[in-house]
């Protein structure tokens, strides 16, 4: 066993913006020739640590140790596993690092992750907390809006939608306010606005320049990158709000007339009917795509973590 | 002048906001010790003009982040032979664990019996703290 301190992807804040800039270059990389990462995981174990329902994510993972030559193990529901009997986190999780060599966790209570990480002798990564964080996708985010726009700096990037609970989002914006963002626009219901909290960390920490707004077409000519998102039925506490505010934000062509040509149009997916059918033919959607890309991040991610040579 | 027999072991908390005395009296349960314990409420101060102090003999152990936490204006005067033989001024505490709960219902502390809430202070002005899990923020009220 060595003595490295184990590594953990918990708040995008884990990795500095040197370090995910050279994970956007790697899963760049192994999105143009696979096959040549195709077994510098062989022999690992990844365990998927999945206590809510998961597609994308859970899929993207198992693709991604898959093309890495190594194999998966775990759960994909809590009443499968021993929290149903009431185990602990941390008992889940030093049980778990004599299994695998690294895990994914996606858990509906915020800061699990992070607990898991205090108890873990693997590395963790953090697959969505609650509506607290979800910095995979933000790496994938990272990766697509590298290869769209070939730049990370100076950009208008507008986020639209459930600002409240949105975690991909949460990530995301905390994430590009690192990088040197020129402005951030937020589009969302009165109360589906960002959280205090993070509005002051932006303010306070990176300076950035904010504007809330409630319509998409008062701002969609000043925007570069349009982050959509969901309005998720499971975090809210009444069906009467969820009733209320799912329709509120929904792009479709005759909302994007006076965009720029070159924006992209991005959202972590699922979709339900945020974004028109119609707009998947426009080629500034971007969204399907973006999914494909959350594989290569997360196998360059996973090799990253487990100290493997690419 | 009320009068009351000083203590000859023990701990003095002196210097508390007056208001505040009762609820810390309680937050300290010191209503279940079997040892004495005096709650002075109202008197005068040439600092604060009223304050409230309270006396607890034969215990000289106390958690002053608790106690910082409540009231920070508290000085705790330690007695031994009928002397003052240490003085702490208590402060914000800039980290505390378990003391309180995260508001955020959606927090794993809140779930987990086997983790500690776990706080960083943001706002002293506020007593505005950070919630070293889901990174809420909580404010603290006595």
């Amino acid at each position: 066993m060595n003595n490295q301190p184990v590594r953990h992807l918990i708040e995008p804040e884990d990795f500095s913006i040197e370090e995910i800039d050279e994970l956007v270059e790697l899963g760049k990389k192994m999105y143009a020739s696979p096959q040549e990462y195709a077994e510098v995981c062989k022999g690992k174990i990844l365990a998927t640590l999945f206590y809510e329902p998961s597609t994308r994510t859970k899929f993207s993972f198992e693709a991604a140790m898959l093309r890495l030559g190594g194999s998966i193990l775990g759960f994909s529901d809590a009443n499968t596993s021993s929290a149903a009997k009431g185990e602990s986190i941390a008992d889940t999780i030093r049980v778990m690092s004599a299994y695998a060599d690294i895990a994914v966790m996606r858990h509906p209570k915020e800061g699990a992750p992070k607990l898991a990480s205090h108890y873990s002798e693997i590395p963790i990564i953090n697959g969505g907390d609650g509506g607290h964080q979800h910095p995979t996708q933000t790496l994938t985010d990272l990766l697509t809006i590298s290869i769209y726009k070939g730049t990370l700096e100076n950009l208008t990037v507008a986020f639209c939608g459930d600002l409240k609970f949105g975690r991909t989002v949460h990530s995301l914006i905390r994430t590009l306010a690192r990088y040197r963002i020129k402005k951030f626009i937020l589009i969302s219901p009165e109360e589906l606005t960002l959280p205090q909290s993070l509005k002051r960390q932006l303010l306070d920490t990176y300076s950035v320049e904010l504007q809330e707004v409630r319509t998409i077409e008062e701002v969609i000519q000043d925007i570069d990158v349009l982050y959509m998102t969901r309005i998720q039925k499971e975090r809210f506490f009444n069906e009467a709000d969820y009733a209320r505010l799912k329709d509120s934000y929904i792009l479709n062509p005759e909302k994007i007339k006076q965009a720029k040509k070159d924006m992209i149009i991005m959202h972590p997916l699922p979709r339900v009917n945020e974004i028109s059918y119609e707009m998947d033919q426009d080629k500034r959607a971007v969204y399907f795509e973006q999914a494909k890309l959350g594989v290569y991040i997360r196998m360059a991610l996973i090799t990253n973590l487990l100290g493997v040579k690419c | 002048m009320l009068e009351v027999a000083s203590i000859k072991k023990g701990i003095v908390l002196d210097h508390i906001t007056s208001g505040n005395g009762l609820k810390i009296f309680n937050k300290l349960m010191l209503d279940k010790v079997d040892y004495p314990v005096v709650l002075l409420m109202n008197v005068t101060s040439q600092e604060m003009g009223r304050k409230d102090i309270i006396k607890i003999e034969n215990r000289i152990d106390i958690d002053l982040d608790f106690l910082g936490l409540i009231d920070h204006n508290i000085t705790v005067n330690v007695i031994e032979d009928n002397k003052i033989v240490d003085k702490k001024k208590v402060r914000i505490p800039t980290r505390i664990k378990g003391l309180f709960s995260c508001h955020n219902p959606r927090c794993i502390t809140n779930f987990d019996d086997y983790v500690e809430p776990d706080f960083h202070l943001i706002s002293a002005e506020n007593l505005e703290y950070k919630c070293g899990y889901c990174e809420e923020i909580t404010k603290y009220k006595l």
